[in-house]
């Protein structure tokens, strides 16, 4: 049956509160959540001050703030800053959401809580283990397959064709969608989860694409596909402004299409 | 099909992802289920006008207005639709939240079992009632 609560082993424990920085005027408190795979303990929640007036507005500047001045142990990814490569996606204030666009302004009331994605085995404190979720991408075979030989130039595409991809193609596969979808939670090894689903769409939608029928027969399954139930948590999630639940409503409307 | 704990398991993710492969169904069911919604949609106000009409009535006073053809019709139809989308939607809650094998299959047929046993009940009822036996 599907688990309403943790394993024992995940259940939060209370964590450490460390000191507010010596000599700051303006402060800002994150309850952040740690697991260390080496120390055999249950996760806990530490609670970092940070001095606002020395650190840049976003979540991910707080977090970085945190590892050089206060706690170098403290570990997540991050690379590019600016909502590009989706490695710092975590759970802000309830919301999955990239931690270098989000202000920690957004957050209005007391304390900024940052978790790792949801339902997602943890590596390490804010990293979760996406091993799952990458090889869904891969599943969905996200190149162009053609039969025709390849022309001496380009695949040709007309503007309006390319306009169909808009919306899909701007995906960074953070996962934020994906693990904010309850289907996801409770089906993660069968169902493929709205970010897959949505490459899937940019792919079955591409006009240079010769493989639409093999894209829809890999994907017509009770599970696979069907377990969307427009939920919509993917559609809030999504830090690029995406709507998932809509490029999957397309992916049934052609399955529905080539049948009727 | 259950997947093993990843953590034990010495397949590839991309294997595990696979797994048995696509089984190139469902898009019936969701065909259906949205085909019955809208047939709800159309019959469910007949059905409750006539449900009205039936209210405090004897067997005999039951059965002279199920003796309509059109009514008795309508009646058969809403029971036809309502069913048939009770038993895609329960086994879409199973299919969500059983994940052991034998126990959802044992939901799975039991709810078609019981889903049937509705419908023909329903309709043998309605039948009856409608010919004034």
């Amino acid at each position: 049956m599907v688990e309403f609560a943790l394993p024992k082993n995940s259940k939060i424990t209370g964590g450490k509160a460390w000191p507010k920085p010596a000599g700051a005027t303006e402060t800002r408190e994150f309850n952040v959540y740690r697991w260390n795979p080496d120390d055999g303990k249950n996760p806990s929640v530490d609670t970092y001050h940070i001095d606002t007036s020395d650190c840049g507005p976003m979540v991910l500047d707080a977090l970085i703030w945190i590892k050089n001045h206060i706690d170098p142990t403290l570990t997540f990814r991050r690379s590019c800053r600016e909502g590009v490569c989706g490695s710092c996606a975590m759970n802000i204030d309830g919301q999955n959401t990239l931690a270098c666009t989000k202000s920690m302004h957004d957050v209005k009331d007391g304390a900024v809580k940052v978790n790792p994605l949801p339902h997602q085995p943890v590596v390490k404190d804010l990293v979760p283990d996406l091993t799952n979720f990458y090889a869904q991408y891969a599943s969905i075979e996200p190149w162009l397959k053609t039969t025709t030989p390849t022309p001496q130039k380009e695949w040709k595409q007309s503007h309006e064709d390319r306009e169909k991809l808009d919306g899909l193609y701007e995906c960074i596969l953070c996962a934020c969608c994906s693990t904010s979808c309850p289907s996801y939670w409770w089906n993660p090894e069968r169902f493929l989860g709205p970010a897959a689903l949505l490459q899937a769409t940019r792919w079955v939608k591409d006009s240079r694409d010769e493989a639409t029928g093999e894209r829809l027969d890999n994907l017509e399954d009770p599970f696979r596909l069907y377990r969307c139930h427009t939920i919509m948590n993917c559609a809030k999630a999504c830090p690029k402004g995406l709507n998932p639940s809509e490029a999957i409503a397309e992916l049934k409307m052609k399955m529905v299409e080539r049948r009727i | 099909m259950s997947t093993p704990d990843p953590s034990k398991s010495m397949r590839t993710p991309l294997g595990r992802v696979r797994n048995l492969g696509a089984s190139h169904s469902g898009t019936s069911d969701f065909w259906r289920q949205r085909m019955t919604a809208v047939a709800m949609v159309l019959l469910m106000v007949p059905a409750i006008v006539i449900v009205m009409m039936l209210l405090g009535r004897n067997q005999a006073g039951a059965a002279q207005v199920l003796g309509s053809a059109p009514i008795a019709i309508i009646m058969l139809l809403f029971i036809v639709a309502s069913t048939w989308h009770m038993k895609i939607g329960m086994q879409v809650v199973i299919e969500d939240y059983v994940h052991s094998e034998m126990v959802k299959l044992a939901c799975v047929m039991a709810n078609n079992f019981f889903c049937i046993a509705v419908a023909l009940a329903s309709i043998y009822a309605i039948l009856k009632l409608s010919s004034g036996v």
